[in-house]
């Protein structure tokens, strides 16, 4: 099969996921909560204001109605509701404040891929000796520890103990904004002292979650290349006489490398989940705050609104890792499907 | 039959293997020789070893295995004393290796031609456009059928005859002294073996090669071998010339090997079987360590180990039933 | 033209090499290499000291928990209070020993709910394939589509904040990670010549499922169960941090950090003590689970270079 056709395919399979998680947000939204307008017009909605919501998505139609009303609304408009906190509709809330949490993921994603797979590789190559321990108990208390706690600590350290780095934020310095992410807009308006500021304000929030996120990729790489280091075809590349690099980096490396990009589309989701309980400690002003500011306030459509959002990013995430994976792997695009 | 000169000599090896289950002494002293231009067939069943000598005189025994003592010559150079870079100029370029299964044993993700040009990249630091070039013309050699166009194929869309045909032209890239087959044809179905087998002989006979074939099959041994050595649970129990061995097998299993051999005279119920199976490794039986199968056997040997005795020239057996009065250990 | 034998002796190796062998069989190595493995001891203790405080830390409290005392606030840690006191005077190591309990709980509630659930459906999916299967894995991709946090929050926001609901939302987010490994794990028992056998015999799929595929699931479901309970300790702390989960004054330790949280200059011991409680139980379930993977995967057990002998050796030694 040809990559455009594999890639097609791909897609095509994305759409009923799609539309289940959009039928779960529905139930979360529409049939859990035991009164549904009051649950979407807040808690302190006059009853007019109930009463509209009501009759704006159907509520007291047959649930058939209702969830073709939904369907319509959302993929039509991208309409989640409005938000009885902020008062303005959650579609216009969650846009501006995507790009700092998206900021921070990626940063925090590329910091845990370029720490953690390395970490695992050579843990790995030194196989039950102390390197292999050392980092070993590191991507363990990684994952042990939990998100808000590690912020809160290093905010602690780093901030009042210390004062090295700032503790709360994205930036300080005021700049044009054209794309919404300080680091390329900064660049773009070639101030360096912006673009120095908003580097330090992300080194904390971004290496916690890394930290976090990166013990299951230090494991997984670990395991497989341990597999990988036994296979076959390693042994016919050493029976070859290739240098012990060559046979390492280039013939087991490119192997062991396949579980863990696999894993990347979930690793994602997880720093995404994570975002939640690190921006509300380190104030960044992202959706992940919003989502848990809006649960305070008891705020039902600003949290489905998000949580519609985050899938939909890690639905297009693992569609992104899907189509990596079959570019390394010749062998994914015979059947369409893993292994 | 003239006597050549000695191309590998290995020398009363130890192969064991330390698991958790105990020590697994998979290779006890064994002892062969290959030389020059000919090819040496191993034989014995499952689990005897064959195998792990192929691994030791590469020096590629897997983690919990090591040689304990014995030596690998190669043209009078010991291989098991020299460095892991010295003997990465030995891999591929002077002994090469083609493996069982050429499914698992081509790395997945790299074109056929690739692989095949490892060896001249590294080894002989030919440019990387020269080295997939020749490796295209060695492929062709093997008899790959449009050798240009499937060297840019991966495994994966080769057929297993066609994987081994590229196995074959891996290990003869540098033109090696000696090529060690293990089990080539197991793999595949029957006349696409038959065919694997005279390509090895050909290109042998081209290349001048000595061959260590390692396998299972009585008849294929009778193909192609000059000189054979009979192993049975880490041990060589006979070792001769391919002809004395059908016309004149002096050890008990051996001839029990050759019994169980089917032919048009016999028809296949009357197939004797070797009664019991290849003993477990951790603890072989005392001795001689085929006599809880053996049909001969005496009371000496469950207690001493049998030495090789010459029986005619040129013709090896390690049996008390041939010598026994001496009580060596 | 085969050596009898060696064509069955080599495909059942095969077999053993495909891990399809029920290696639960073989406890007494898996156990015997467990106790070998130090880490795996350290994490074991830690999980039953964590146990036995959960069952017994409310009597071991040396100060109420609950009620306020508010000439002893912000007391630093001392002799009298080891770890200091809160806002209202109470004492945290009271407050974490009392607390342990409302953690133990959300693990073992939630996991009594998604494993049994996940791994009927699972098994289900993998024993009858055709459409159920295709039913319930494309229900199970929709669940993974989410983050377990970020959807556990939704359905927690929607049936109201309290512990209880937390535990329902998380159980509905657990499940269907154990549908898929069951349903990967039917699928390749299914395949083999012992079920086959088994059902040429017109063995039921109940049958099948409980005799063949379940004892095959045991030790994978073993580590994960292992591992997840760490998981879900710091998931429905996570919900508490965030205000969903248990509501004050209970004890609840992911509670505790946070309300903590804003006295962390005046008084830093009432968050950082039981957020390292959190640390501490996560991590001993963590390297147990660890450990028992290790012990239980034949690969790696392979090249655990100890010498183990079953029984003890009657004969000596061949040289």
């Amino acid at each position: 099969m040809r990559l455009s056709t594999y890639i097609l395919r791909r897609v095509a399979m994305l759409i009923p996921v799609l539309l289940g998680v959009l039928v779960i947000i529905f139930v979360i939204a529409y049939v859990i909560p035991a009164d549904p307008a009051r649950a979407w017009a807040g808690p302190r909605a006059r009853a007019e204001q109930v009463q509209v919501l009501e009759e704006r998505y159907h509520l007291n139609d047959p649930i058939y109605t209702q969830i073709w009303i939904y369907l319509k609304n959302v993929v039509l408009h991208f309409d989640l509701g409005v938000s009885p906190t902020t008062g303005r509709p959650v579609r216009d809330d969650l846009k501006a404040f995507f790009p700092a949490t998206f900021e921070l993921a990626m940063c925090a994603f590329f910091l845990a891929i370029a720490l953690g797979i390395p970490l695992g590789v050579v843990s790995a190559l030194r196989r039950n000796r102390p390197t292999d321990h050392f980092s070993r108990v590191i991507a363990l208390t990684g994952v042990s520890t939990p998100l808000f706690w590690s912020a809160l600590l290093l905010q602690f350290l780093f901030y009042y103990k210390l004062g090295w780095l700032p503790a709360m934020g994205r930036s300080t310095i005021d700049i044009t904004r054209y794309t919404g992410f300080v680091l390329i807009d900064s660049v773009l308006n070639w101030n360096w002292t912006a673009f120095g500021d908003a580097a330090i304000h992300m080194i904390l929030p971004a290496a916690t979650l890394a930290f976090y996120s990166m013990g299951y990729l230090v494991r997984i790489t670990r395991g497989s290349m341990l597999e990988v280091l036994e296979a076959e075809y390693v042994i016919t590349a050493k029976a070859k006489g290739l240098p012990r690099k060559i046979v390492i980096y280039r013939h087991a490396l490119k192997n062991a490398i396949i579980p863990p990009l696999t894993v990347l589309g979930v690793e994602f989701g997880w720093l995404l989940g994570g975002t939640v309980l690190l921006e509300t400690i380190f104030a960044w002003p992202g959706m992940g705050r919003y989502a848990a500011g809006s649960i305070v306030m008891v705020d039902l459509p600003a949290v489905v609104g998000y949580t519609l959002v985050v899938a939909m990013i890690m639905l297009l995430s693992n569609l992104v890792v899907d189509i990596l994976y079959s570019v390394i792997d010749p062998r994914i695009r015979v059947g369409g499907k893993r292994r | 039959m003239e006597t050549r000169e000695d191309l590998l000599v290995v020398d009363r090896l130890k192969t064991q293997f330390f698991t958790y289950g105990g020590v697994v002494e998979a290779l006890d002293e064994v002892s062969f020789e290959i030389r020059l231009g000919e090819i040496f067939g191993l034989v014995g069943e499952s689990g005897c070893g064959k195998s792990v000598t192929a691994t030791s005189i590469l020096g590629l025994v897997a983690k919990p295995g090591k040689i304990v003592s014995g030596r690998v010559l190669l043209d009078g150079e010991n291989l098991v004393e020299k460095s892991e870079q010295e003997m990465n100029r030995v891999r591929g370029s002077r002994i090469a290796m083609i493996f069982q299964d050429p499914t698992s044993s081509l790395n997945p993700l790299f074109r056929i031609g690739y692989q095949v040009a490892e060896p001249y990249i590294y080894h002989q630091r030919r440019p990387k456009r020269q080295a997939l070039k020749d490796a295209t013309e060695i492929l062709a050699k093997t008899g790959l059928p449009d050798a240009v166009e499937k060297s840019r194929n991966y495994p994966h869309e080769l057929s297993g005859g066609m994987r081994q045909r590229a196995m074959i032209a891996m290990s003869l890239t540098c033109e090696p002294d000696l090529l060690i087959a293990d089990e080539p044809t197991t793999n595949l179905d029957v006349t696409i073996g038959r065919q694997i087998l005279d390509l090895v002989k050909d290109l042998q006979r081209e290349f001048g090669a000595s061959v260590l074939w390692i396998t299972h099959d009585m008849a294929v041994v009778a193909q192609m071998c000059d000189r054979v050595g009979v192993m049975y649970a880490g041990t060589i129990v006979e070792k001769t010339d391919v002809r004395t061995l059908f016309r004149n097998a002096k050890h008990p299993y051996t001839e029990r090997l050759l019994r169980a051999i089917p032919s048009a005279v016999k028809s296949a119920d009357k197939l004797e079987e070797i009664p019991g199976s290849v003993p477990q490794l951790i603890h072989p039986p005392t001795g001689c360590r085929f006599h809880p199968r053996c049909d001969h056997v005496m009371e000496i040997c469950s207690r001493v180990k049998p030495v090789e005795l010459e029986v005619e020239p040129g013709h090896m057996v390690a049996c008390h039933l041939f010598g026994g009065e001496k009580e060596a250990t | 033209m085969r050596i009898p034998g060696s064509m069955l002796f080599s495909s059942r190796y095969r077999l053993l090499q495909k891990r399809l062998h029920p290696i639960t069989k073989e406890w007494g190595l898996t156990f015997y290499v467990l106790r070998h493995s130090t880490l795996a001891v350290v994490g074991g203790l830690i999980a039953l000291a964590f146990i036995f405080i959960a069952l017994f830390g409310a009597m071991l409290a040396p100060y109420n928990p609950i009620s306020a005392n508010i000439q002893d606030r912000f007391q630093p840690p001392s002799a009298s209070h080891p770890l200091g006191t809160d806002t209202m005077g109470r004492d945290v190591m009271s407050r974490m020993l009392a607390g342990a309990q409302h953690s133990i709980k959300a693990g073992l509630i939630v996991l009594a709910i998604a494993v049994p659930l996940g791994v009927l459906l699972g098994g289900i999916a993998g024993l009858f394939g055709g459409w159920i299967d295709e039913v319930i894995m494309r229900v199970t991709d929709m669940f993974l589509a989410f983050p377990s946090l970020v959807l556990a929050m939704a359905f927690s926001a929607a049936l109201g904040p309290s512990l209880f609901n937390a535990m329902i939302a998380l159980s509905i987010v657990w499940w269907p990670m154990y549908a898929r490994l069951v349903r990967g794990q039917a699928l390749a028992v299914r395949e083999t010549s012992y079920v086959e056998a088994a059902r040429s015999r017109g063995a039921s799929n109940w049958h099948i499922m409980f005799k063949h595929i379940l004892p095959n699931c045991l030790s994978p479901i073993l580590v994960t169960l292992t591992l997840d309970m760490g998981w879900v300790i710091t998931a429905a702390a996570s919900l508490s941090f965030l205000g969903f989960g248990a509501q004050p004054p209970i004890p609840e330790w992911g509670r505790m950090v946070s309300d903590g949280r804003i006295y962390m200059l005046r008084a830093w011991w009432m968050s950082v003590f039981p957020g390292l409680g959190i640390v501490l139980v996560v991590l001993g379930f963590n390297l147990l689970g660890d450990g028992i993977r290790d012990s239980l995967d034949p690969k790696l057990r392979r090249l655990t270079e100890v010498t183990w002998k079953p029984e003890k050796t009657s004969s000596s030694s061949t040289d």
